[in-house]
């Protein structure tokens, strides 16, 4: 039996599940998590280094080595195309090279909502520079298949948004996304618990990444453990294919005959 | 002419991180860094907007008035 894989931009991975590194308590709590949901991408953010202060002060990279994972840098916080742009050419200077990279341009910082003109600018950018754009947009599929053309690898819809926990709000969207383009489909955002990913994967989509449900959970390490199997379990189902859906009419899951005899008036 | 002698030393002054620091004679990125104690960090450094590979470190003289950001990865989703 062939496994199972996801494929972005030609490299396979075997989870699905990508996980973001904010928000947790400490250091050790980040590393448990992660190692603990079996993700192999995982996102960073780039930020600037805390001139003054101590030198030795341990780095996230020292605990997630990029040995290990395929490190996925962000572009969170940005506002435009041209900082979203800057941010990633920092990255792969620090991270030797390295192209993947997740690109998101916000909206305005209530919503975190995309800006998906200013998505799209950055990411043409991006792709002519060399970069292999996995890119957080809107549920649009006309914006997914925009993107899919200039050469985006992964489109990253939202499922609702980011940090809300609000679950998958409208699903008939992603699939519609999913029948629009190629590339892998990536639930990007609003997963609050472990039933909102497998919904995600039952629906066809190919992975599910998440940061807050897990880091935000009041036991982040054994979410991160219902997360990995909730994902796992909506996938198999959609491989499995699911029974149809018969409105108002119930089928006996028993034999419907050699009933024994019924008590005689 | 001017009402007061002229500043005995060229001073230098560079924008790192928003935070503007002088320098009394002039400096490379590589010297920089080792000033900074970032020299055991994994840092990525912009100039004036542009990349300047760690290759490039010790040959990039800063200047007057340049403006540097300085990056590390953190915790992000």
């Amino acid at each position: 039996m062939t496994q199972d894989q996801l494929i972005i931009a030609g490299k396979a991975y075997s989870s699905r599940l990508l996980v973001g590194t904010g928000k947790y308590k400490d250091f050790a709590q980040t590393q448990a998590a992660i190692e603990t949901s079996g993700a192999e991408i995982i996102t960073i953010a780039i930020r600037r280094s805390n001139i003054g202060q101590n030198p030795n002060e341990p780095n996230l990279l020292d605990i997630l080595p990029p040995s290990k994972y395929t490190l996925l840098p962000n572009t969170a916080g940005c506002y435009s195309a041209d900082d979203a742009v800057r941010t990633l050419r920092l990255a792969r200077e620090l991270l030797d090279g390295h192209s993947l990279v997740k690109l998101e341009v916000l909206g305005d910082p209530q919503s975190l909502y995309p800006n998906v003109v200013e998505t799209l600018a950055a990411a043409k950018t991006l792709v002519k520079d060399g970069f292999q754009v996995m890119v957080y947009t809107s549920d649009d599929p006309i914006m997914a298949k925009q993107l899919e053309d200039i050469g985006c690898v992964a489109i990253m819809p939202l499922a609702s948004l980011i940090g809300s926990g609000m679950g998958i709000l409208n699903p008939w969207n992603l699939q519609l996304v999913m029948e629009r383009v190629q590339m892998p489909v990536i639930v990007d955002a609003g997963v609050g618990t472990a039933s909102d990913a497998a919904i995600a994967m039952e629906l066809g989509c190919h992975g599910v990444l998440m940061n807050t449900a897990i880091a935000a959970a009041q036991n982040p390490v054994l979410m991160a453990s219902a997360m990995k199997k909730g994902v796992e379990a909506g996938r198999d189902a959609y491989l499995a294919g699911r029974m149809p859906k018969k409105l108002y009419s119930a089928t006996p899951s028993s034999p419907t005959s050699g009933m024994i005899a019924p008590k005689s008036a | 002419m001017l009402p007061y002698p002229p500043h005995p030393l060229k001073v230098i002054s560079i924008s790192i991180n928003g935070a503007s620091t002088t320098f009394d004679k002039p400096l490379s990125v590589a010297e920089l860094i080792e000033h900074m104690q970032l020299g055991n960090k994994r840092i990525a450094l912009e100039c004036n907007g542009e990349i300047v590979p760690r290759g490039q470190f010790a040959q990039h003289m800063l200047a007057d008035g340049d403006r540097l950001e300085v990056v590390v990865a953190v915790g992000g989703g």
